[in-house]
């Protein structure tokens, strides 16, 4: 590494922007919230596609325009008449249901219309399907933050941990700015996330505690300076090749999986910002030293 | 780290040869091996059902059928009781202090009890008996709610499995879900709607005479084909299960679709005694609350067999025969979850997930190989031998493939040369403090083991955590990424590193690569 960046000049800065992103993310979240897909709210998504493409969004909602679905959403879905709607009301109620809206859409537009996906879910199980998401992000934070406490000490646990909320919160509170729907898959996105910040912390964590051993009269933020600027390129070649794939599913992988590799890319950017700057900083602030290392023979 | 005995090279390749043999059982059906990768509901298309059973009812009409054995029981041995009330989950009755103790040891009688069995493998009565000063409450015991609960649900799957079959649909999966849930998934089929009409209906059929007056005993329920209202009478004469066998047929004169039912000996006998006695009346024929058809009762019928019409059109003639031939369900059971996938979407995501996958992987051999030359080469053959590995397995494994799925076989493409990432970058720093090529490569190697290691550990948590806590196509993630970091490590360490050091025991001057 010829160039040598002095990251931890940057350090209180970053730290300081990260918080008050943080905090914005986070009152986004309380006061404006989630926009949740039917699998936790509950309620009907269907994909439909029109043969008559001349037929509008607005016809689609005129053809709509019936109490009982509750609050109707319709928008265009993909290539030209793909649309997704989405409504409060629970078709499993009625077996025929689904049959009778899909005749009443088909007369009312006056063109052949193909149901390409229901998904119904009622309200207890979208209550459960949140619940297991909220649970599987907590215990993957705590696994990890476990993880890192046998293999290293608990300052680094704590700096990864801090990082991963930071990377988690963030992602979601965007999605929230956005209103982009959270479903199942973005919960696969958020744990995914978490995998690979934590696996981005882990190569910088390995290099400063090899540091720490090797060289004793350095001071900590030096230390973490050398060991990020070392790992530098690995940081980046590596985000760059998982970046491609995500954007190869993001433009190409159809619409399905637009939501989970836009999450995705956003987490994988997240998630190597912090490392540098959220997870290394917080050792510095614990003067972690060769001390804390060799305290307990740690491996 | 660079030394490979010829055994350990062989075996490598033949872990590759096994991977690519495996992933080429899914190029065609009917192998030798029967052995492939299944498509997930989202993209063959099908049906997702989650049906969820409501015992509610169920123990109110178990709790029903105690009452005249309690009551004989009460008259037989002599005890006085009073205001005898049965409420929805609950039987009441005043009883007298001192005849209090006989009635309980006749109650928990483990022999022989008519009333409160005994479930021998929870070691605990079916119902619970409360005394208080002068009264006595039975109710269900939390043993006998369980056990309830089981013998329902085994029973509903068993029901619901029969309906499924009948319609004949292709390899349909019906799995119990906890203690209250099934799940059905019906891979290919056009039209979910009507299976879930068959799937909902818990097909309670009852024969009952229509009555004149208004009274106790007697309830008022809907003629379905037009709305006229009838007085039935509450008692059964035949119910569903004296059914052996119903079929679709067309009326010899009105062409009229119908159904004809064949009747079992017990059966056969009451009806045959009750039309008997009842020429003139209507009998109500009863679906789970609602009246189908009610006929004059013209004549005797001692055959057995009858018919049933109602205005159908043949397809629901076909399918209340279907129902009336697989059974009537224990309780009401209702769809709390469905998703559904048309072929034609589950066509386009396959070719949008594969096609991305293509891309992705072109777009990483391409930087691999400008970042690194002949090392990018090496990363690149054993990210192909990677892909192969994972298919392979997942075939082996007969998993099943999702759209998420696919995106995890992206994902490990773009993750996977991290791991050989991770190694030249270290090789490359050892470069600039060794003269000594081979030992660069070995300490590099060596060094960065335990990083690699930890980086993939993490990366496999998250996976086995989506995976326990995940469902359907998500599942599908978790299972290609989990594969993914298996087969990683070991296309980074066994098959990146053995080209490595056949390129590196050939040009110790360093020709073929500079790292920088």
């Amino acid at each position: 590494m010829s160039n040598k960046i002095n990251f931890s000049k940057f350090f209180n800065i970053a730290n300081i922007i990260s918080l008050l992103v943080v905090i914005i993310s986070i009152l986004f979240l309380f006061f404006k919230g989630l926009n949740y897909g039917v699998d936790f709210k509950g309620g009907t998504l269907l994909e439909i596609r029109i043969e008559n493409k001349n037929i509008q969004i607005q016809d689609i909602r005129a053809s709509l325009d019936i109490p009982e679905l509750g609050d109707v959403n319709v928008k265009q879905f993909g290539v030209e008449g793909d649309f997704l709607i989405k409504f409060e009301k629970n078709a499993n109620e009625n077996e025929k249901f689904i049959t009778d809206l899909k005749n009443d859409i088909s007369k009312k537009i006056n063109s052949a219309v193909n149901f390409r996906r229901v998904e119904t879910v009622g309200p207890k199980v979208s209550r459960e399907l949140l619940k297991q998401g909220i649970t599987a992000i907590v215990l993957a934070l705590g696994a990890m933050l476990f993880y890192i406490w046998i293999r290293f000490e608990w300052q680094f646990s704590l700096g990864a941990i801090i990082a991963l909320i930071h990377d988690v919160v963030i992602t979601l509170g965007i999605f929230s700015i956005l209103s982009f729907e959270v479903n199942l898959s973005i919960v696969a996105a958020v744990l995914t996330i978490v995998g690979y910040s934590m696996n981005d912390t882990v190569v910088i964590f390995d290099r400063i505690r090899e540091n720490l051993l090797k060289y004793s009269k350095i001071k900590t933020n030096e230390i973490t300076d050398i060991s990020v600027n070392e790992t530098l390129s690995r940081t980046v070649i590596t985000s760059l090749t998982t970046l491609l794939a995500l954007f190869s599913i993001f433009i190409l992988g159809g619409e399905i999986l637009k939501g989970f590799s836009f999450a995705m890319i956003l987490g994988v950017i997240i998630g190597t910002y912090s490392s540098i700057y959220v997870a290394s900083p917080v050792l510095n602030y614990f003067k972690v030293t060769q001390k804390t290392l060799l305290k307990d023979d740690g491996i | 780290m660079l030394s490979f005995t010829k055994i350990k090279v062989l075996s490598i390749y033949l872990v590759i040869a096994l991977g690519v043999f495996f992933a080429s059982l899914n190029l065609k059906t009917n192998n030798l091996i029967n052995k492939q990768v299944n498509l997930g509901l989202d993209l063959q298309g099908g049906s997702y059902i989650l049906l969820e059973i409501d015992t509610k009812p169920l123990v109110n009409q178990k709790l029903q059928t105690k009452v005249i054995p309690i009551k004989k029981l009460l008259n037989k041995n002599a005890i006085n009781f009073n205001d005898f009330t049965i409420s929805l989950n609950n039987i009441s009755f005043l009883i007298e202090k001192e005849e209090q103790k006989k009635f309980k040891n006749l109650f928990f009688k483990q022999q022989e009890n008519l009333i409160n069995s005994f479930i021998p493998e929870y070691n605990k009565f079916e119902l619970d008996l409360k005394l208080s000063e002068n009264k006595a409450s039975i109710q269900f015991s939390d043993f006998g709610l369980v056990s309830l609960n089981n013998s329902a649900l085994k029973q509903s799957i068993e029901i619901i499995r029969r309906r499924i079959d009948d319609v004949g649909t292709k390899e349909p999966t019906i799995l119990q879900r906890g203690d209250k849930r099934i799940l059905v998934e019906l891979p290919g089929i056009d039209n979910p709607e009507r299976i879930k009409e068959l799937l909902g209906k818990t097909a309670q059929l009852t024969f009952r005479l229509v009555s004149k007056d208004d009274g106790f005993g007697s309830e008022k329920l809907i003629l379905s084909e037009n709305n006229e209202e009838l007085i039935v009478s509450k008692r059964i004469v035949i119910n569903g299960d004296n059914l052996i066998d119903a079929q679709p047929q067309f009326d010899n004169q009105s062409n009229q679709p119908l159904v004809r039912f064949n009747l079992d000996r017990l059966g056969a006998q009451k009806f045959g005694r009750i039309t008997t006695d009842n020429v003139g009346s209507r009998l109500a024929i009863v679906l789970d609350n609602s009246v189908i058809s009610a006929p004059n009762i013209r004549e005797a019928i001692t055959g057995g067999t009858g018919t049933i019409s109602g205005g159908f059109s043949f397809q629901e003639a076909t399918d209340l025969a279907l129902l009336l031939r697989s059974g009537a369900l224990p309780a009401p059971i209702n769809i709390v979850e469905e998703r559904t996938v048309g072929p034609d979407l589950g066509k386009d995501s396959i070719d949008a997930g594969i096609f991305s996958l293509i891309v992705g992987f072109i777009l990483v051999i391409i930087f691999m190989f400008v970042k690194y030359r002949i090392f990018g080469l090496v990363s690149n053959i054993s990210l192909i031998a990677n892909l192969f590995m994972m298919v392979g397995i997942l075939t082996i494994l007969e998993a099943t493939l999702t759209l998420p799925g696919i995106a995890g076989i992206i994902l490990t493409v773009g993750m996977a040369v991290d791991s050989n990432v991770l190694i030249y970058e270290r090789i490359k720093e050892e470069l600039k403090t060794e003269k000594s090529i081979i030992h660069a490569f070995d300490t590099g190697y060596n060094k960065a083991k335990i990083t690699v290691i930890d980086a993939n550990v993490t990366t496999l948590i998250a996976a086995a955590i989506l995976f326990i806590f995940g469902s359907g196509p998500v599942k599908g993630f978790a299972v290609t990424l989990g594969i993914g970091i298996v087969t990683t490590l070991f296309s980074a360490y066994f098959v990146a590193r053995h080209l490595t050091s056949v390129i590196v025991l050939k040009d110790k001057e360093g020709k073929y690569f500079k790292l920088k």
